[in-house]
Order: structure tokens, then C-alpha cells, then sequence
């Protein structure tokens, strides 16, 4: 199993074991204590792949008898059996891409200030408060949309927005409050935590003295930041965006709650929708028929196989950030 | 000179959109702990703590059943999720050089991003399926399979912090290396260990998703852990969308409890990390 990486210097690897072990070669508890650990950490890569194996024969029925129509299929209709599931992608990737829209820059403005240009005090305190919105169920902050930010949106947002902006398509149609716009809101607030403290880790993993050549070169604290810590940075914080749109794209219950779930396509944000994540969340219990329930489990794969690569491409770039030798190139 | 006004207004610009947007992040924050309390408070009474819910149209009623519920559930799940998690963390940290180690590492990591919906439909399919009924069980290891990976990098993470002087100290006195572990390097980094757990425990704590289709939702008592078992947020998503007036309260009140439970975890979390970190 777990090989030690010098396994092919036999004399390093002898030296070594005494040191560590100072015992009998063969002590058991060691070897147990080793063994044993190693499984449970076996584990959580057995739990990965049991999940995707378990949910690709949740939904074998469904992938047999639709194939790709599953995917570019438009009509949701349970009662005839006939399963697209296009309207929820469509709702999941424009409530995540509106949520990123909000989150991204506002999560900048956050990390940034909170790590280049706020006094000490203010770093730990707003810092904090930041870290909270992330400590909120999200069955809270669907609670909320229901009853304060749909009516909100209803009375006061979509009219200002379809009086100025009327004439785009996005902002066309009646304001109900709830639809595309409160569940790209309600997203945002989200993953804000998450692009926001993602970033300030990259932030930090710059090297002093990057910032410190571009002030003494007389920079501003800003040109500093646009000069020298941005450029470094910049695949950290493609990643921490990429752990928010996985975020946003895997959120349930807030945006259930605000979405509307409808199934249909709408070039309107003020329009209801419906997500992936949605879907199965309201239809699961209720579906009855085995090809229903494939159908929903389907959506889970999918679901499933976009964060875990979105997952994938994040960490291996937020990581080659940290990894990048001190004072390494730009 | 003229350019270096300008430039200088820049900064200013640009610093304080950056701080507008800090304060723009924070406006949901106190709305949403507004509402809830303002709204809430008035469904909190004995009988909300004390009493099953009562029929639609009936006044009164509590949601004892649903705090008792989620308490089972988290329990169950630290149970499952804890023990395995620490040593799966004890392995990254003291073997995580290993090939092994990084995949997992990775796939902690990866796990952690896996929404947890699908992890409802991954235990249902597993638990539910085969026992044939929903379950406190199945809620727990929805919940359990959710924390193992904060689990066990933050253990990873805070053993690693711990002097490696200790160990060797321990070594030195002729102890197997198992047990230097054990009983110096994880007793030592045990307080911020728990301190990570009980994040872990808050965020669980307050999931819905996961358990729509595990533990599912119950108006009675549940007697024993194989029957269909209520829980706070479950409760607060059906009464939120329901049509009843008096039912949006009760979501409103068993919002405030549930937040109340969440927040003083963390927060409580939080502030023994900021003692400890100043106390070194």
C-alpha cells in the first residue's frame, strides 16, 4: 500500500526507521497503528468512488433509455415518462453564473481590504463577520428570501430595474419577487464567504517582498495591489472563484426556496426557474416510478461529476499558488 | 505632480470600494439575524421546546420532537464521523508523505465540495434503500459522510502544529512511536481539535438537504432510531413553503433555535482559537 518515498535507498530507509521506530524492527503496535489509520484514510477515497459508482447505478434506467437526450431534452414531464432535464441546467448554470456575477467582485473588494489595506482591528472584526455568513444554515437564508427579500425585490428592486432597464431582455416580464434574480441573490450571498476567505489565503501566500519592492518603487497601496500582488495571485484566485461557482452550483435549499421551480427556459431573470439541485430536492420523496427516480438520480451524477471536476481544477490551482517558491517568478 | 493627484485618487477610489464592498457582504448578515429574531421570538415559548406540533388549524404546539431530532442526528453523526475522521487525520499528518496519503489528502479536499444533496441521494440508495424505511441512522450518516473530511484535515492540520521536540522528548524515553503519537502529539493538539469538530458540528448541524431523503420528517415522537426522525431545518423548509400563516411563526421561531445552537458553536469555536493563538 503506502510506500515510504526512498523505498529504493535501502540504507537511508534502515537509518531512518531506527531513528524513528527506536525499537524492534517488527513492533506490532507501530505496524498496527500504521495499517490501521492508513484505513480509515482508504476510506475516504472508498466513499468517493462508492458515490459515483452507487449514483451511476441509481440512474442506469434513465442513461440507458435516454442517452444525451437527458441532457438537451427541454420537456420534464413525469406523468408521460418523458425526462429532459435542460430547464434545470439552464437554472443552475444561470443562477450560479448571476451569483458569481455579484459574489466575484465583492468578494475581491473583501480579501483585498481585508488583507492589504485594513487596520489590524478591523482585519479580526470584519473578518470575522465575514466567516459568519458562512455559519448560517441555508435553510435559514431560504427563510429569509421567502419572507424578506422576494417581497423586497417585488416591490421595490424589479420595478426600478424594468422602469430603467426595461428595454433588455433580462429585465423584462411581471416582477413576482421570486425567480432567477432572488436565487442568483441569495447564491451570492453564499459563496461570498467562500470566494472571499479562499482569497485572502492566496493574498497571503504572496511574498513580502514583492509588496515591499513595489512601495519602495513608490507605488500606491492600489498600484501596489494591481502591480505586484495581483499578477502573482491571479491562478489562487481563478481557483477560490471556481470553489464558489462549485458551491453555487451544488446549493439546494436557499435557492428552492426563493427559485420559483419552474421548469422552463426564460430570457428574463425576473422569470421563475428551476435547478438541479431543486428538482430532486422537491421530487425525490414523491417519485414513484423507477424510471422517475433514475431520472432524478441522474441529475445527481451529473451534479456529482461537475463539482467533483470543478473541485479538482480549483484545488490544483489554489495549490500551485502556495506552492510557488518565495520570491519565485510571476 | 498633476499625475500624482490623480494616481493618488485612484487609491482613494479604489480603497474604499473595496471597503463598501466588505459592507455590502455584511447588510445581508444583519437582515437575516434581524429578521429572525424580531420574527421568531414570539413563537418561543415553553410549550415550542416541551410540545409535539399540533394539526394545521389547531393554535399552539412545539417542536419538541424536531430539537430532540436534531440532536439525535448530530449525535449519531459525530459518532460515525469523528472516530474515523481524527485517525484517517492522525494518518495525513504522520504518514501523508506517502502516495496514499496525497490521493487522500486529495480527495478529502474533494469531498469537501460535493454538495450535499448528493450525498442524501448517495445514503439513500445505500441505507435506505436496503432497510427499506427512512432512518435516524440514515440522517446520521448522511450528516457523518459531511464532516469526515473537515474532520480529518483539521486534525491533519493541527497535529502538524504541534513541536516535533515533544515527539522526539517522547521517543527519546524509549516510547513506540504509536504511542508518542497517541498520547503526546494528539492529546497536545487535542483542544484544537475539537475546536474544528465543533465547526464541523455546526455546519452539519443546520443541513437540510441531506436529509430530505434519509432521516425525512416526522409529526410524532420517533422510538427509536430505525423510524422516520424530525429535525429542525427539515421542519423550518416545511413550514416556510407551506400555506399556513401560523406554521411561517413556527418556521421563524425554530429558525431562531437552530440559528442559536449554530452560532454559539461556531462563535464559541472561533474565540477558543483566538485565545489559544494569543495565549502561545
Amino acid at each position: 500500500m503506502a510506500s515510504d518515498s526512498n523505498a529504493h535507498l535501502p540504507l537511508v530507509r534502515s537509518r531512518s526507521r531506527v531513528l524513528t521506530h527506536l525499537g524492534a524492527d517488527g513492533n506490532w503496535g507501530d505496524f498496527l497503528f500504521r495499517r490501521t489509520t492508513a484505513l480509515f484514510a482508504l476510506a475516504i477515497v472508498v466513499l468517493i468512488a462508492a458515490m459515483a459508482i452507487e449514483m451511476t447505478r441509481e440512474s442506469e434506467e434513465s442513461i440507458a433509455r435516454f442517452g444525451l437526450d437527458f441532457v438537451f431534452g427541454r420537456v420534464w414531464d413525469p406523468v408521460r415518462q418523458v425526462f429532459g432535464a435542460l430547464p434545470f441546467i439552464f437554472g443552475t448554470v444561470v443562477s450560479s453564473l448571476l451569483a458569481l456575477t455579484i459574489a466575484v467582485p465583492i468578494s475581491l473588494g473583501i480579501a483585498i481590504y481585508l488583507s492589504e489595506l485594513a487596520p489590524g482591528w478591523a482585519r479580526t472584526v470584519l473578518g470575522f463577520l465575514v466567516e459568519l455568513l458562512a455559519a448560517v444554515p441555508s435553510v435559514v437564508y431560504g427563510l429569509w428570501g421567502i419572507f424578506v427579500l422576494a417581497p423586497w425585490l417585488r416591490e421595490t428592486v424589479q420595478p426600478a430595474l424594468g422602469a430603467t432597464l426595461g428595454f433588455l431582455p433580462l429585465f423584462q416580464g411581471p416582477a413576482l419577487g421570486f425567480g432567477m434574480l432572488a436565487g442568483g441573490i441569495v447564491l451570492a450571498i453564499m459563496i461570498t464567504p467562500t470566494i472571499s476567505s479562499v482569497s485572502r489565503e492566496v493574498l497571503r501566500a504572496v511574498p513580502m517582498p514583492l509588496r515591499e519592492g513595489a512601495l519602495a518603487l513608490g507605488a500606491t497601496r492600489w498600484e501596489m495591489v494591481r502591480t505586484a500582488v495581483l499578477p502573482y495571485s491571479k491562478s489562487g484566485l481563478v481557483g477560490a472563484t471556481i470553489l464558489g461557482l462549485g458551491r453555487a452550483l451544488g446549493e439546494t435549499m436557499a435557492i428552492t426556496m426563493v427559485i420559483g421551480n419552474r421548469a422552463e427556459i426564460s430570457a428574463s431573470l425576473f422569470a421563475p426557474g428551476y435547478t438541479m439541485a431543486s428538482v430532486i430536492a422537491n421530487e425525490f420523496t414523491e417519485a414513484t416510478e423507477e424510471i422517475y427516480l433514475a431520472a432524478l438520480a441522474q441529475i445527481g451524477l451529473l451534479l456529482f461529476v461537475i463539482t467533483v471536476l470543478l473541485n479538482i481544477v480549483a484545488r490544483l490551482l489554489v495549490w500551485r499558488v502556495g506552492r510557488l517558491p518565495q520570491g519565485g517568478r510571476l | 505632480m498633476e499625475k500624482y493627484a490623480r494616481r493618488k485618487l485612484l487609491d482613494r477610489v479604489v480603497r474604499g470600494a473595496c471597503v463598501l464592498a466588505t459592507v455590502v457582504a455584511l447588510v445581508p448578515l444583519g437582515s437575516v439575524l434581524y429578521y429572525v429574531f424580531v420574527r421568531g421570538i414570539g413563537g418561543i415559548d415553553l410549550a415550542f421546546f416541551t410540545e409535539l406540533p399540533k394539526p394545521v388549524g389547531e393554535e399552539g404546539g412545539g417542536m419538541a420532537n424536531a430539537i430532540v431530532g436534531t440532536i439525535k442526528l448530530v449525535g449519531l453523526a459525530c459518532l460515525m464521523g469523528i472516530p474515523p475522521g481524527v485517525l484517517a487525520g492522525v494518518y495525513l499528518a504522520e504518514f501523508g508523505n506517502s502516495r496514499l496519503g496525497r490521493i487522500v489528502r486529495f480527495s478529502a479536499d474533494v469531498m469537501s465540495g460535493v454538495p450535499s444533496i448528493t450525498v442524501g441521494l448517495f445514503v439513500y440508495a445505500l441505507v435506505v434503500m436496503t432497510t427499506k424505511q427512512f432512518s435516524a441512522w440514515a440522517g446520521g450518516i448522511a450528516l457523518a459522510i459531511l464532516m469526515l473530511p473537515t474532520v480529518t484535515r483539521s486534525t491533519e492540520e493541527l497535529l502538524k502544529l504541534v513541536p516535533e521536540s515533544l515527539r522526539e522528548a517522547a521517543l527519546g524515553l524509549g516510547v513506540p512511536k504509536w504511542r508518542a503519537t497517541l498520547r503526546v502529539m494528539l492529546r497536545t493538539a487535542a483542544p484544537g481539535i475539537a475546536v474544528g469538530i465543533m465547526l464541523a458540528v455546526a455546519r452539519v448541524a443546520g443541513e437540510t438537504a441531506p436529509l430530505l431523503f434519509t432521516a425525512f420528517n416526522n409529526r410524532f415522537w420517533s422510538s427509536s432510531l430505525n423510524e422516520p426522525t424530525a429535525s429542525l431545518p427539515v421542519n423550518i423548509y416545511t413550514y416556510a413553503v407551506s400555506p399556513y400563516e401560523d406554521w411561517h411563526d413556527q418556521a421563524w421561531a425554530a429558525a431562531l433555535v437552530l440559528l442559536v445552537m449554530v452560532l454559539v458553536l461556531n462563535i464559541s469555536a472561533r474565540l477558543l482559537v483566538r485565545h489559544r493563538v494569543k495565549a502561545r
